[in-house]
């Protein structure tokens, strides 16, 4: 379908990092099931790193994709390196998104950043809630 | 394999539509309006085509004007019976919440003018019945629409009583026939249908062309002005070629009725029962009263677009009422209106087939459907929650 670019089918027909961690040390959960997308990321940190990364998306193609294009983009990275990961640098990583799914990357980051501060609150970390916005107060879902 | 299963969104034209069409390309191409010997052999294509459509609908060559389709049918038959009646003073229409959105949206622009608008709910089912349209009506509703099938969910609506209901009341009665015509019988005098709005690409006819019916006795609104062509109504030289394989492929298709209908009714029922044994599905709109080739499922914990990208893959055309396929935030109206909420139906899924479709497609269908469902389910957060008991399913 010349809906999506070949990247984004790429990522949706493979998508890369599927699954759940047992005991993992964040875990994200962005989106609702009523607007048709939810995301969830999975970390594995050691050392301030991610070691390891996995997700779930329920979701259009480009949700899927996005969030498989995001695990790749973070996984073996430092965590200040994942907090900088963009919705534009994802969707510029598939090759665009047509416009009315950008809300697609922005759940990407949404849930990488949300699998984040959840480890820093188990963790005890102090962080500057600057950081990470509710994604309740997102406008890309209005129910 | 590659199979079409999205009929209800647009047919393959039939060979005999096709070779209808070719002569007025390039042999008989006159403006119909013209006097020469060119534009009359046109003008005479043109008065068959009208005779032989108004004889399957059972209504006189006078009552039919062609449109470009039937988004322009239904919206011409609505602003037709506004207008009328307005001048009456009756500013109250009857109408359907699962509506297609010519209807609904010409609707809504009227709304605006000052026009109050009653749409129905509609039953488990996906039916609206005659007492519910009776009990709608008030004295000053100038006109009732109810579609004649649903384009979604397939379920065929009472028409005959309703169109009984409405000509008691003494208020006009149009109903959006798109995806009936040409699968079902219509007769617009014994169904009491004072207008039908039909579009010829449904049928296995051309795309850009449709048929507004409109009862003698109706002055229609015109929508476009200019020329006398349709007796003033509806200006613009005749796209000939288009009428002439429209009404080809109606023949064509009403000859068939019958025998269509048998065979689909069978691999509409064997694709139902296959695709309801994936659990947690459920079937949208009445088992029986729906239209022989229309099957809409919803599956629980996945999502209809990415479901309809796998199934293209797997060389499945299909459709879904998910907010992703709509372009819009919200799933479906029409499975909203059937009371399915959005998270179901987000996991909706429409095969329409036609008579071409074979017993041994409906097999790969249904192995499709279920490989596809069952991976995205397995990468699906949801459907983990309502597998590890987190969350209850909706679906049962």
């Amino acid at each position: 379908m010349a809906l999506y670019s070949e990247k984004v089918m790429d990522h949706f027909r493979n998508p890369r990092n599927v699954g759940v961690i047992e005991n993992a040390d964040g875990v994200g959960e962005v989106g609702n099931a009523k607007c048709g997308d939810i995301m969830k990321i999975y970390l594995k940190i050691e050392n301030d790193v991610i070691v390891d990364v996995k997700f779930e998306t329920f979701g259009c193609g480009s949700a899927i994709a996005s969030s498989s294009m995001a695990t790749e983009m973070i996984k073996g990275k430092p965590i200040s390196e994942a907090l900088g990961l963009t919705n534009k640098a994802v969707t510029e990583a598939l090759d665009g998104l047509p416009a009315q799914k950008i809300h697609c990357s922005v759940l990407a980051e949404e849930a990488v950043k949300s699998a984040v501060k959840d480890y820093y609150d188990k963790n005890g970390i102090i962080y500057d809630c600057k950081l990470f916005h509710d994604c309740a107060t997102c406008e890309h879902c209005h129910h | 394999m590659k199979i079409y299963a999205d009929n209800a969104a647009t047919t393959k034209m039939s060979r005999t539509a096709i070779e209808a069409m070719l002569p007025y390309m390039s042999e008989i191409y006159g403006n119909p309006s013209s006097l020469h010997s060119e534009g009359q052999a046109a003008a005479e294509a043109l008065s068959d085509a009208r005779e032989r459509i108004a004889k399957r609908l059972g209504c006189t060559a006078r009552e039919i004007i062609f449109t470009s389709g039937g988004s322009e049918a239904d919206n011409q038959a609505i602003i037709t019976a506004a207008k009328m009646g307005e001048k009456k003073g009756k500013k109250h229409i009857v109408s359907t919440a699962f509506e297609h959105h010519a209807v609904l949206h010409a609707l809504e622009a009227l709304e605006k003018q000052g026009f109050e608008v009653t749409l129905l709910d509609i039953h488990d089912n996906g039916i609206v019945t005659a007492d519910d349209v009776k009990n709608a009506i008030r004295p000053d509703t100038c006109l009732v629409t109810v579609m004649y099938a649903n384009n979604e969910i397939g379920t065929v609506q009472p028409i005959g009583e309703i169109g009984a209901v409405c000509r008691e009341a003494g208020v006009l009665f149009h109903t959006d026939a798109v995806q009936a015509a040409g699968h079902l019988e219509i007769d617009v005098i014994k169904e009491n249908i004072d207008m039908l709005s039909l579009s010829a690409h449904k049928f296995h006819g051309p795309k850009g062309i449709g048929v507004l019916y409109a009862k003698k006795g109706i002055i229609l609104q015109n929508l476009i002005y200019g020329g006398a062509q349709e007796r003033g109504k509806r200006a613009g030289t005749e796209n000939i070629p288009a009428i002439m394989g429209m009404a080809a492929a109606f023949d064509e298709a009403c000859d068939k009725i019958e025998a269509n209908s048998a065979k689909l009714c069978k691999l509409r029922d064997r694709l139902i029962e296959g695709l309801l044994s994936i659990p947690h599905s459920i079937l949208n709109g009445d088992a029986e009263k729906r239209l022989p080739g229309n099957v809409n499922v919803c599956f629980e914990g996945i999502e209809g677009e990415s479901l309809l990208l796998l199934l293209d893959d797997k060389g499945v055309a299909a459709s879904s009422g998910s907010a992703c396929t709509s372009g819009s935030l919200d799933p479906s109206h029409v499975l909203l209106a059937l009371g399915r909420p959005h998270e179901v139906a987000h996991g909706s899924l429409r095969l329409s087939l036609c008579e071409e479709n074979t017993a041994e497609e409906v097999e790969y269908i249904i192995e499709a459907v279920r490989d596809v469902v069952s991976l995205l389910r397995g990468m699906s957060p949801v459907w983990r929650d309502l597998e590890s008991g987190k969350k209850e399913f909706i679906l049962k």
